[in-house]
């Protein structure tokens, strides 16, 4: 019976073409914006997530602090909680870094003079409190120690970056609750359209004792195998898209610190399966008007 | 002809009334059709013919009165009950009523497959009645390339192939010329003498003479005495 019902959904796509691939075509779009947000954020996770584990804060020290006072400082810091590490770097040891950093511009770094770089320490976090609220945290705590001009964390700006990401994250939850409901409008509207036009052809089903799921089980087919095309059709663009600017992106904005990747093969399976079932509850609810009607 | 056999009942109506706004479509009705009998209901346009034949598959509802069928009243039948009801019946109706996106064999098997008959059986019991229709080597055709008298023969072998208690058929020859009518009444007779009630609605004399059977004459939505037929 099954085989039946979707050989019959089958005969009807390929009676009503247009219509179906008008309808395959905007799920497939839907799916393509909201898969693409997906992998923005899966990529960005990742991204975050390197930079979380290479938090490392720099505590520079008030100019010629005598050994004494720079020793005590070094053992307040060591006793933080979260400081796994603090490593001494002495101003002239930044500077030769400075200089291995930057060979072309050395003439400038020549002609400085005296050394404007402060001495410091180079603090590493305990695995478990390398997060970026407890990097703020041990920041403020080591900016109150005295003796202590300034403490940065490199990635301080990545709060600023999370903030508008998570912002980006709430709009895409927005969009994608919006595609999903412009995919059942279309995928309904298209089952109405094909029972318009098949009404006699129902009629005369009821007429010879077809049960309404008999006549109905059809239509649930039609629209799910929507939903699966719309699905792979959209991860097929969106990996398309994908393959076309992964290296200039890679380059670009991540530095090559994190290898960009593609959704997972369970991911991808999963946004089919959920474009099937969004082309089921479109159907289902078209039917549901339909039968009250 | 079959002889009803004692007198049984298979088609009830008490009193029946159905109305269409402020006319009477069918007026206080009362009447039995008999297990394997024939009859024809006959009348001229707008006596209440095809009415009477929607009341007993619940193609529509009496507004006063019972329907039964099988002993059950269809009026109070419940919506996702009426496909057991309709199983009981093949219909055949003069604009014939084939789906035209579906071949002969299909529209046929239909019936089976909605009736949930396994496939081997659907290919079987298909082929057997459309070769009792003669319409086995059209199998595969569309409705539209066939002739009326084809399209009708199709509609009978849809009609019987569900092995049906009651065949309705309401005016089935009123578009075909005299020899595929006489073609239909001769496979709806076959039908009867098989063991099925046939009910004819008709208003053509000459098909009611064709065959010696019980005749109902409806007038304005009543059983009147009949003229001479």
């Amino acid at each position: 019976m099954l085989s039946l019902h979707f050989k019959r959904a089958l005969l009807d796509i390929r009676h009503n073409r247009l219509l179906n691939a008008v309808t395959i075509t905007t799920i497939a779009l839907s799916i393509l914006i909201v898969s693409a947000a997906i992998l923005f954020f899966i990529n960005t996770t990742d991204m975050l997530e390197a930079w979380r584990r290479g938090i490392r804060i720099m505590v520079y020290l008030e100019d010629d602090l005598d050994p004494g006072r720079q020793q005590a400082i070094a053992a307040r810091l060591k006793g933080l909680y979260g400081v796994q590490e603090a490593r001494f770097i002495s101003k002239q040891t930044a500077l030769e870094h400075l200089r291995a950093q930057m060979p072309r511009q050395s003439a400038i770094l020549e002609g400085i003079g005296q050394n404007p770089l402060p001495d410091a320490y180079e603090v590493q976090m305990i695995p478990s409190a390398r997060t970026w609220e407890k990097a703020e945290d041990l920041a403020q705590r080591l900016e109150a120690i005295d003796g202590v001009a300034d403490v940065e964390y490199g990635q301080r700006w990545v709060e600023r970056f999370i903030t508008l990401f998570n912002l980006f994250r709430l709009t895409s939850y927005a969009m994608g609750g919006l595609f999903f409901i412009a995919s059942l409008f279309i995928v309904g509207n298209t089952v109405r359209l094909i029972l318009y036009t098949r009404r006699e052809e129902v009629e005369i089903m009821r007429l010879v004792g077809a049960t309404e799921r008999f006549i109905l089980a059809p239509f649930y087919f039609q629209s799910m195998i929507q939903g699966i095309l719309g699905g792979i059709a959209g991860l097929a663009a969106l990996l398309i898209m994908f393959m076309l600017i992964q290296s200039k992106i890679q380059a670009v904005a991540v530095g090559g610190t994190v290898a960009l990747r593609f959704l997972s093969p369970g991911l991808m399976m999963a946004i089919v399966a959920a474009s099937a079932l969004v082309g089921w509850l479109g159907c289902h609810l078209s039917l549901k008007q339909y039968l009250k009607a | 002809m079959i002889e009803p056999s004692a007198k049984a009942a298979i088609i009830r109506l008490f009193h029946v009334y159905r109305h269409y706004h402020a006319q009477n479509a069918l007026d206080d009705l009362t009447l039995d059709i008999y297990r394997n009998e024939f009859l024809f209901i006959t009348g001229p346009s707008g006596a209440g013919k095809t009415t009477l034949l929607k009341l007993l598959y619940r193609g529509e509802t009496a507004s006063e009165g019972q329907v039964l069928v099988d002993g059950i009243n269809i009026s109070r039948m419940a919506r996702n009950r009426i496909h057991l009801l309709r199983r009981k019946f093949g219909i055949v109706f003069q604009d014939y009523k084939l789906i035209p996106t579906r071949t002969v064999y299909e529209n046929v098997a239909l019936v089976l497959e909605a009736a949930g008959r396994n496939a081997r059986y659907v290919r079987k019991k298909t082929h057997s009645v459309l070769r009792t229709v003669g319409m086995e080597n059209r199998m595969n055709a569309l409705p539209p390339a066939l002739s009326g008298g084809e399209q009708q023969r199709v509609a009978v072998a849809r009609a019987v192939v569900g092995d049906p208690t009651i065949i309705l058929a309401d005016e089935p020859t009123g578009s075909l010329d005299a020899k595929s009518a006489s073609l239909i009444m001769g496979l709806l007779k076959t039908f009867h003498t098989r063991g099925a009630t046939v009910v004819v609605a008709t208003h053509d004399r000459e098909l009611i003479r064709s065959i010696p059977a019980r005749i109902i004459y409806l007038n304005q939505g009543q059983i009147t005495v009949a003229p001479t037929i």
